[in-house]
């Protein structure tokens, strides 16, 4: 498999491929109904709420409000789409998630974006960098981070017909978007496998795909052979595909937009300490809050650059031998 | 208790609409109910139970159409959500009582593996339950949800909910109640047990919550005052009053004055009894005190 299998196609937000995707779900479902808490500028809901007014609930800025409305719709067989930034959409409203829609089983569909520090000049009120780790850990709650504009709308779209919560994390910024525009390339807890190798295993996820797919590019021009997984499901987790990646190369790294502590990392790490254990070095935050910067500088000062990844896969390639 | 007025319909099995008398029997044994079962694991909250029984008789026995055998969609039903999840043995026997599950299992409240949880939940399955509850001031927001989702179903029937007076304190109500004012949710009739009393003592002291009635009519509800929930005859008219509101363009709100421990002499009006249980001879005096001439204990 080549890395050329996968060029740039454009530049687009995820959050648009967002406002893309739940548009079109809808036209074939008529029980998806969304809503918002004073965004659906922000989450790109216009096309949405053009086309089906009567589907769409305004909340304003009252979050708690709106996951338990969208507890309530289910009851009635409503499919809930909340929309607001990932920081509303996960630490402001956790026992909300946790009771009314996680332990009650409720088909709420949470989708977030502005996650991660490349929202930007917001700063740090606004990036949340915890929010895997906290939905992950709720008992029967799907994490999908979609890596692209195209990813992210094929998500929107899958989600409708995944029952159960769902937390969907997509961003703010314009990405590299470069995955199966038809979204073909997609499955719920199934694993992507961009590239094959034998020396290494990148397993990203979110917008730092295309910057471990760059790395991968200057790696194998130096000689070097290195798998890339974009592992957009965080929960469930698709374990046979780390271990058996793992086995092949003998160590990996893990890239994210979020802390260590708790995010896709962890996650790796604990399946293959389980089953494989293998050198990891991690390319994600590290303990500590943003800030306000343009979104390429906040992820070279904070350690999420294809720089780091670089780094991360020299000091794994060393500790393997 | 078993010869309840019930009558057939086609969307049905059957459903209630006990008379006067039965339903103040029914209240007993629903009372007799909350007091084993609390002295039962010694543990459980039995004063808001006791205080809110008369309600849960009446909307379970009398006012709503709602089908025990239960599917969680309850598409031409109407529904019930307990927002103070704490008197879940009020629930639990109303449920029990009215066909959702047998009676007998009445006796595993709070017991490991039982269905009947601490706070009432959906995880294991139980009949008529249909949102967890317990973390407070969250039930407000999903009976909205679920009045809104019957509007979008063009479903006329009514969703009730039940909320504590000091559960007011938290501020997802407040956020409920403008919501369902503005998105006129007319379809909903949440009712505040006004006992005055909370764990640490009465609501006026521990954080006065004010002119509830100016409080809901400012953010757009219509407000009734049932004066007297622990009166059956009361509870139906005031019922009936709230339904006579559905459909107006407004959420209906009850202010319910209750007695917290209502029935039992040495529970009664004292936020004492709100989370602690009868001893053998408490459980013994309070029977006593619950008179039923055909008690049909589980």
């Amino acid at each position: 498999m080549s890395l050329d299998k996968y060029t740039l196609q454009n530049e687009k937000e995820t959050r648009a491929g967002f406002g893309e995707g739940i548009h079109e779900a809808a036209k074939s479902n008529p029980d998806i109904v969304a809503l918002t808490a004073d965004l659906a500028g922000s989450l790109k809901l216009n096309a949405f709420i053009k086309d089906f007014p009567d589907r769409f609930i305004q909340c304003g800025i009252a979050e708690a409000n709106m996951i338990g409305v969208a507890a309530g719709l289910t009851i009635g067989g409503k499919i809930p789409y909340t929309t607001t930034f990932a920081n509303f959409s996960t630490s402001r409203v956790y026992d909300q998630i946790r009771q009314s829609v996680a332990y009650s089983g409720k088909n709420v569909k949470i989708c977030a974006s502005h996650a991660g520090l490349t929202l930007g000049e917001d700063g740090a009120t606004h990036q949340v960098l915890e929010d895997i780790g906290m939905m992950k850990m709720l008992p029967g709650m799907t994490v999908i981070v979609p890596c692209d504009f195209n990813q992210t709308k094929a998500a929107t779209k899958a989600i409708a017909d995944w029952e159960g919560p769902v937390y969907l994390r997509f961003g703010r910024v314009k990405w590299a978007n470069f995955t199966a525009e038809d979204g073909s390339d997609f499955q719920i807890g199934k694993a992507q496998v961009l590239h094959e190798g034998t020396d290494v295993t990148i397993i990203a996820c979110g917008h730092l795909v295309w910057t471990a797919m760059e790395a991968a590019r200057t790696l194998e021009a130096e000689g070097k052979s290195v798998e890339v997984i974009n592992m957009h499901t965080i929960k469930p987790l698709d374990e046979a595909a780390i271990i058996k990646s793992v086995a092949k190369t003998g160590c990996v790294v893990t890239a994210e937009e979020h802390q260590a502590n708790g995010g896709l990392g962890d996650s790796v790490a604990q399946v293959l300490s389980r089953h494989n254990p293998a050198p990891q070095e991690y390319v994600a935050v590290n303990d500590t809050f943003g800030e306000s910067g343009k979104p390429l500088e906040l992820l070279a000062k904070y350690g999420l650059g294809k720089e780091n990844i670089l780094a991360a896969v020299e000091k794994v390639l060393q500790r393997k031998k | 208790m078993d010869n309840f007025a019930c009558t057939n319909t086609i969307a049905f099995q059957f459903f209630y609409q006990m008379e006067l008398q039965q339903l103040k029997n029914m209240a007993i044994q629903v009372r007799r109910d909350v007091v084993k079962m609390v002295h039962g694991v010694q543990s459980g909250h039995p004063g808001g139970s006791l205080g809110c029984t008369d309600l849960l008789t009446a909307l379970y026995f009398k006012v709503m159409k709602h089908d025990p055998a239960f599917n969680m969609d309850g598409i031409g039903e109407d529904l019930f959500f307990l927002s103070n999840g704490h008197i879940s043995p009020v629930f639990y026997s109303v449920l029990a009582r009215s066909g959702y599950f047998p009676v007998s299992e009445l006796s595993t409240f709070r017991k490991l593996n039982s269905r009947l949880q601490g706070h009432p939940a959906t995880h294991e399955h139980l009949p008529g339950v249909r949102i967890a509850s317990g973390s407070l001031g969250q039930g407000m927001s999903v009976a909205a949800g679920a009045a809104k989702a019957k509007k979008l179903n063009n479903d006329s029937r009514i969703v009730y909910s039940l909320h504590g007076d000091g559960e007011l304190q938290e501020g997802q109500n407040w956020e409920a109640i403008m919501f369902a004012a503005h998105h006129k949710v007319d379809n909903l009739i949440a009712t505040i047990d006004v006992n005055r009393q909370q764990i640490d003592g009465p609501t006026a002291q521990v954080m006065d919550l004010g002119d509830l009635n100016a409080k809901f009519r400012a953010f757009g509800w219509e407000v009734l005052e049932m004066k007297n929930g622990n009166d059956m005859e009361n509870v139906l008219e005031t019922l009936e009053l709230a339904r006579s509101f559905v459909g107006k363009g407004r959420p209906i709100c009850i202010l319910m004055h209750t007695e917290m421990g209502y029935g039992v002499s040495f529970m009664q009006g004292t936020h004492e009894w709100h989370g602690i249980a009868p001893s053998d001879a408490q459980l013994e005096t309070a029977l006593s005190e619950l008179i039923l001439e055909d008690a049909a204990d589980y």
